[in-house]
Order: C-alpha cells, then sequence, then structure tokens
C-alpha cells in the first residue's frame, strides 16, 4: 500500500476573471497526506482551501501539477471515478429523496444488491443517530441532523479518503462543539483518512493529526496542531494560530539558534529563540504568546526584562488578562490565577508599574515579511 | 373603526370580477341544455325522452333528454376529427416544446457563451410580439419554402408539400418553447448545483446525474410549462387559422366556422364539454405539483 493517501504535488490552479486577467486560486501547492490521518487545511477566506479540495474530488482539474490519490495519478478523471467522497458545506442533500434513499444512493451506484444496501445504509445511519429517521424528507430534518446524514450518505461508500469542507461551518456553537467530538471519534472508528477544510483555528487545533496553514493559494507551514502552534514558521502563522504580541527590530547578532534582536520601541535588546531562517541586520519579528509573558514587581532577570505600565485588566476566571503598555505599544500577558484569594494586592490594576519578563524559548524570532 | 370591516368598494369589486370570470360560463352551460335550436334565448330545458320531436324550432322530445345537445354532438364525425386534431396537436406540441424548452432553460442558466444575452432575449420575443404577427409571418415563411421546395424537387399531386396537420404541429411547438423555457428557468434559479456535485461524488455519470437528481428536483417547473403549453396549444385560434390547410381543423376553428353559420347549442355543448376537461387536467395538475416538493 502506498504511504501516501493523498498527495498534491506542485500543484498550481489559475482561474480567469471577468476584467481578463487570472487569479491563483491555488499556487503551487505540495501536500502528502498518510493514511488514516485526520489532515486540515486552515487558512482564512479565499486562500484556496475549497479549491484544493475540489482538485482531489475532481470538480476542478489542476492548471499545473498533478493529485495523486493511493499513489495513482489522478490526471482529469471525473470525480465518479475517483475513491474519494465529499461533505459539502451545504450538505448538497438531494431533496425530493428520502433520508434513506440519499444514503442508498450512492450504493446503487456501485450496483450493490438490494438487502445489501438495506443492510448498510441501517448500520450507518445507526452509527450518526439518525435511526428512525429514514423515511424524512431532508426538509423535514435540522440542520444537525441533515449534516449527519450528508456524513452517512459518503461514509457508507467506503472511500479512501473522505473529504470534508466546513461541514460544521452552518451550526451553531454548541452544536459544532459536540459534532467536533463526534467526527473525530467516527474518523478513529471507521479509520478513513480526512481531509478537513476549516477557517477555525480551535477546530482544526482540536481535531487534527495535522494541519496545513494556508494563505494566499500557498501553504505556510504543515504540522501537527503543538508545531503549529509552539512553532509557527512565519509571522502569519504566528497570528492566525492563536493569540501572540509583535515586537519589530532588526536581528543583531545570531548564536546557535538564539537571536539578539533590538527593538527600536523599548530601546533594549531581547533575546529570543530562532524560529525561521534570520540573518544578522535582517528586519525581524519577536512573536510572544500572551500566557508565556510574565508579570514581575521588581527587575528579575538581567535580559529580556521590560519596564512597562499596567494599562487595564480584565479578570476572567482563570486568567487574569492584563494590558501592559510597553514602549508606547499595548502588549497582552495573560496571568494565571493559582492563588485563591479576594485580596485586590494579587491581581494588577492600571496605572501600576510592572516588569515584563519573557524567556528566551518563549520569543520567536520570525522573517518581517 | 373596525380594521378587519371590508369596505364596500372591495366587496363590489369583488363580486364584479367573479361575475365578469363566470358568468359567461354559466350561460354557456346553461344554453348547452337549451331546447330552442336557433339559442338565442333560453326556452327551457328539453323534458320529455323519446324519439325526437321538434315543434317550431324547439325540441320536445329527444332520446337523450335534457342532452340532447351532446348526443348530437357525439354523432357529429366534423367534431370529432377536429377534437382529435386538436388533441393530436397539443399532444406532440407539449412533449416536444416541454422537451426542448427545459434544455434551453438548462442551458442559459448553467453555461456562459457568446451572444447568451442576445439568445435570451430572442427567445423571449415571440411572447411579446402579436399571436397575428406571428401567424402571418409563418404562414409566409411555410408558403414561400413549400414552394421552393415543390418546385426544386418538382414534387407533385398528393407528394406536394401542404399546409396541414405537420405545419401546425411546428408552429406550435415554436410558439410554446418560450413558455417553458420562462417557466422552468424560475424553477432553475435557485437550484443548488451542489447536489450535481453530489451525485457525481457517489458515483453517478453525467447522465444518471440528469436522470436521476437534475430534472426530478426540477420536475415541478417542468409540469407547469408542459401544462400551460398544452393550454395554450389546446385553445390556439390564430396561430392555427393560419397555418392549418385542408382535413386539419382544430376545435376552435370548426367553433368559429359554425359560429358564422347559426349558432346552435351543439357549439355550447362542445364548449361546456372542453372547459370541464380542461378543469379536470389544471386540477389534477394542481395537485401533481403541490404533493412534489
Ligand atoms: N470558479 C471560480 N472562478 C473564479 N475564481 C474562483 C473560482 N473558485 C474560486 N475562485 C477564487 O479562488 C480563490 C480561492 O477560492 P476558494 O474557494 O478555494 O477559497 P476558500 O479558501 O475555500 O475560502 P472560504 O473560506 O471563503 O471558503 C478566491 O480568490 C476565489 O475568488
Ligand atoms: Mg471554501
Amino acid at each position: 500500500m502506498n504511504e501516501f493517501c493523498v498527495e498534491l504535488r506542485d500543484v498550481v490552479k489559475r482561474f480567469p476573471t471577468p476584467e481578463g486577467s487570472e487569479v491563483f486560486a491555488v499556487d503551487h501547492v505540495t501536500m502528502q497526506i498518510k493514511n488514516g490521518e485526520f489532515f486540515s487545511m486552515l487558512g482564512p477566506s479565499g486562500c484556496g482551501k475549497t479549491t484544493s479540495l475540489r482538485m482531489v474530488a475532481g470538480f476542478e482539474w489542476p492548471t499545473v501539477g498533478e493529485v495523486y490519490i493511493e499513489g495513482e495519478a489522478m490526471g482529469r478523471r471525473p470525480p465518479y471515478l475517483r475513491p474519494v467522497n465529499t461533505v459539502f458545506q451545504s450538505y448538497a442533500l438531494f431533496p425530493h429523496m428520502s433520508v434513506a434513499e440519499n444514503v442508498a444512493y450512492g450504493l446503487e451506484m456501485e450496483k450493490t444488491p438490494k438487502y445489501e444496501i438495506k443492510r448498510r445504509v441501517g448500520e450507518i445511519l445507526e452509527m450518526v443517530k439518525l435511526s428512525g429517521m429514514e423515511r424524512r424528507k431532508p426538509r423535514q430534518l435540522s440542520g444537525g441532523q441533515q449534516q449527519r446524514v450528508a456524513l452517512a450518505r459518503a461514509l457508507v461508500k467506503h472511500p479512501k479518503v473522505l473529504l470534508l469542507d466546513e461541514p460544521l461551518g452552518a451550526l451553531d456553537l454548541k452544536l459544532r462543539k459536540e459534532m467536533q467530538l463526534e467526527l473525530k471519534a467516527l474518523q478513529q472508528e471507521v479509520g478513513i483518512t480526512f481531509v478537513y477544510v476549516t477557517h477555525d483555528q480551535e477546530e482544526a487545533l482540536t481535531m487534527s493529526d495535522r494541519i496545513a496553514v494556508m494563505d494566499h493559494g500557498r501553504v505556510l507551514q504543515i504540522g501537527a496542531p503543538v508545531e503549529i502552534y509552539e512553532r509557527p514558521n512565519s509571522r502569519f502563522v504566528a497570528d492566525f494560530i492563536g493569540e501572540t504580541n509583535f515586537l519589530s527590530g532588526e536581528a543583531r547578532a545570531i548564536e546557535e539558534d538564539r537571536v539578539t534582536v533590538y527593538i527600536p520601541s523599548l530601546k533594549d535588546e531581547l533575546v529570543g529563540a530562532k524560529a525561521a531562517p534570520v540573518n544578522v541586520g535582517d528586519q525581524v519579528v519577536v512573536s510572544m504568546r500572551p500566557e508565556k509573558i510574565r508579570l514581575a514587581s521588581d527587575r528579575a532577570l538581567p535580559q529580556n526584562c521590560f519596564s512597562g505600565i499596567v494599562l487595564n485588566t480584565a479578570y476572567i476566571g482563570s486568567d487574569t488578562r492584563v494590558i501592559v503598555d510597553l514602549g508606547g505599544a499595548p502588549l497582552a500577558v495573560w496571568e494565571q490565577n493559582k492563588i485563591s484569594t479576594l485580596d485586590p494586592e494579587a491581581y494588577y490594576a492600571p496605572g501600576e508599574q510592572v516588569w515584563v519578563v519573557v524567556l528566551p524559548e518563549n520569543a520567536l524570532v520570525l522573517q518581517d515579511v | 373603526m373596525n380594521p378587519h370591516r371590508r369596505s364596500p368598494l372591495v366587496i363590489v369589486s369583488t363580486v364584479l370580477v367573479y361575475f365578469f370570470l363566470y358568468a359567461p360560463v354559466v350561460v354557456l352551460f346553461l344554453f348547452a341544455f337549451n331546447s330552442s335550436k336557433t339559442n338565442v334565448l333560453f326556452e327551457g330545458f328539453i323534458t320529455q325522452v323519446g324519439p325526437t320531436e321538434i315543434v317550431s324550432g324547439n325540441v320536445i322530445r329527444s332520446p337523450c333528454g335534457a342532452f340532447h345537445w351532446f348526443c348530437e354532438l357525439a354523432r357529429n364525425v366534423e367534431v370529432r376529427n377536429a377534437a382529435r386534431n386538436t388533441l393530436t396537436i397539443a399532444f406532440v406540441s407539449t412533449i416536444t416544446s416541454t422537451i426542448i424548452g427545459t434544455l434551453a432553460a438548462i442551458a442559459l442558466q448553467r453555461y456562459s457563451f457568446r451572444l447568451k444575452t442576445f439568445s435570451e432575449v430572442s427567445l423571449y420575443i415571440p411572447i411579446v410580439i402579436p399571436e397575428i404577427v406571428m401567424g402571418i409571418g409563418i404562414l409566409v415563411l411555410f408558403s414561400q419554402l413549400f414552394t421552393l421546395l415543390n418546385n426544386t424537387l418538382s414534387l407533385s399531386g398528393d407528394s406536394q408539400l401542404t399546409l396541414g396537420l405537420g405545419t401546425v404541429i411546428v408552429s406550435h411547438i415554436a410558439f410554446s418553447i418560450p413558455f417553458v423555457t420562462l417557466v422552468v428557468r424560475a424553477r432553475l434559479h435557485g437550484f443548488d448545483k451542489a447536489i450535481e456535485e453530489a451525485s457525481m461524488d457517489l458515483g453517478a455519470n453525467e447522465i444518471i446525474t440528469f436522470w436521476r437528481v437534475t430534472l426530478p428536483s426540477i420536475m415541478p417547473g417542468v409540469l407547469s410549462g408542459a401544462l400551460l403549453a398544452f393550454t395554450l396549444s389546446l385553445d390556439d385560434f390564430v396561430i392555427t387559422f393560419f397555418t392549418t390547410g385542408p382535413g386539419a381543423s382544430t376545435l376552435p376553428i370548426y367553433v368559429y366556422g359554425l359560429l358564422r353559420r347559426i349558432v346552435t347549442p351543439q357549439v355550447n355543448a362542445l364548449s361546456a364539454v372542453w372547459i370541464s376537461i380542461v378543469l379536470v387536467v389544471v386540477f389534477f395538475t394542481q395537485r401533481l405539483q403541490s404533493r412534489q416538493m
């Protein structure tokens, strides 16, 4: 068996625009998706996620490059000859067919015997908790139930790969969270490779084995959620995933994986971790996650310690979220409330002078682009 | 003041609308049972059953009783021919124009091509131009074409191309297509293309997708279009008048011919039957449509 279930090799997709020029929906994308993996494509609106997925499904053909499924080049093979199935964002259920007919459709196309269709439809509907709704029409179902029908209809065919285009996009927050867990559990149960498109970073982080972060048709970084969050390789990824603070500066010295950066707004130097290729003299940014910065009442360390003034604070139970004025720019710091107390002294108050401390390994030095 | 009280104006106009819509139909039905042959005044029903007896233009007795004129109608060979022609034309032109019109609607919805706006507009122009202009135009076209063909192929006698059932059918197909396209396009407007993609994703090729997904979901529109084409064809007079030929008379043409001679209650009986059939057809189509979707 091939190591990669789905592979995009240097794929480009250009669309003509009405003005006569061309738009690069997908721009030299290479991705290798492993068997049984929950793989997410994450990025802002218009970054080319749907287009990439549609090229795997066969609804679009690459302008340049090639899509491989199970090691086989797909070329211009139509969707009905590819071993993949799709869950559409709009569900795209057949309105004139009942739930059971919708689910049976794909099996009928394979000329599966009647009794076998009946058995498999029953099984899959039980799996997605829709038993008893076989005879309903899609319009008689709630959004969440329609979503499950769409899932069942695709899964019943036992595809090699299931493609999901923002399948939870139309659901409310609570149902969405529930479905995230269910979907992940389902994927582990059936062991099918999932390629999942979302623009919700939290969703991608909680569900995926690996994530491809995309922007403007390009893949910026591919990695496990922890790699993407803890070691973003670019300013865009650091910014898009989770919250972070940026300080701009110039790389002054590089020693193994430590970079000394001069920060003009602080008129001081900061030592950070080299998270992307940088050279001495480059314009760089330092990315610091708010939960990885400490506040202190006096100068705790000889370096990476900067004086600031508390602008405002928000107590949110587990954390106190503090905004510090650091060299004229606001800096977000999340202090965990580790001690249970009502003493106002234990929390920070606006106007207070504080020291901001950041360990070098928590200050990631990235190219400023 | 009670906001729910209806103004007298509304009531009066409602009554008037219904009166002018349905009074003619009621009168028409009533006169189909008239005992008077000349059918100028309503002289009462035919009450006695037995061998036909006519006294000074009034039917006193008939084997069919009150339904005398319907029986006369049934015996009338010309009416039967005209009815057969009308239905043949209506069925053939409805089926053909529904197929062409639906395909045109799908093409206009799905593809963008050069001259698309032009072809859309030119498709709908026949709806707005006066029927008589269309009729004359088609007549001129056919006669020119036939003359040309008859001469070049040196056809003579029975093999000559002439106006008749064929020409009526062709012209009915032509004027029905825009209506079908219009109705089907309205239905296609909210059509989710993703369901066709879903079908192909699940293993159906383009043809199966069309039959099992596309067509069923636009079927109500197609049926409406077909019904419209059918009724338009059934009661068309003007275009048929110009394109018909010997032996290809339709009911509207036949009735018109009768009216120019004498108005016997047979005409009313014919119209009554006709209206009843149309009502039944419309009723069932409505039922069918409200059941789907
Ligand atoms: N059929 C098309 N014709 C022309 N341009 C297209 C077409 N499909 C997509 N595009 C363009 O390609 C780019 C990428 O689109 P795509 O739908 O892949 O984005 P996306 O990442 O899925 O965004 P979203 O999160 O909003 O769904 C966009 O700029 C879009 O306008
Ligand atoms: Mg999309």
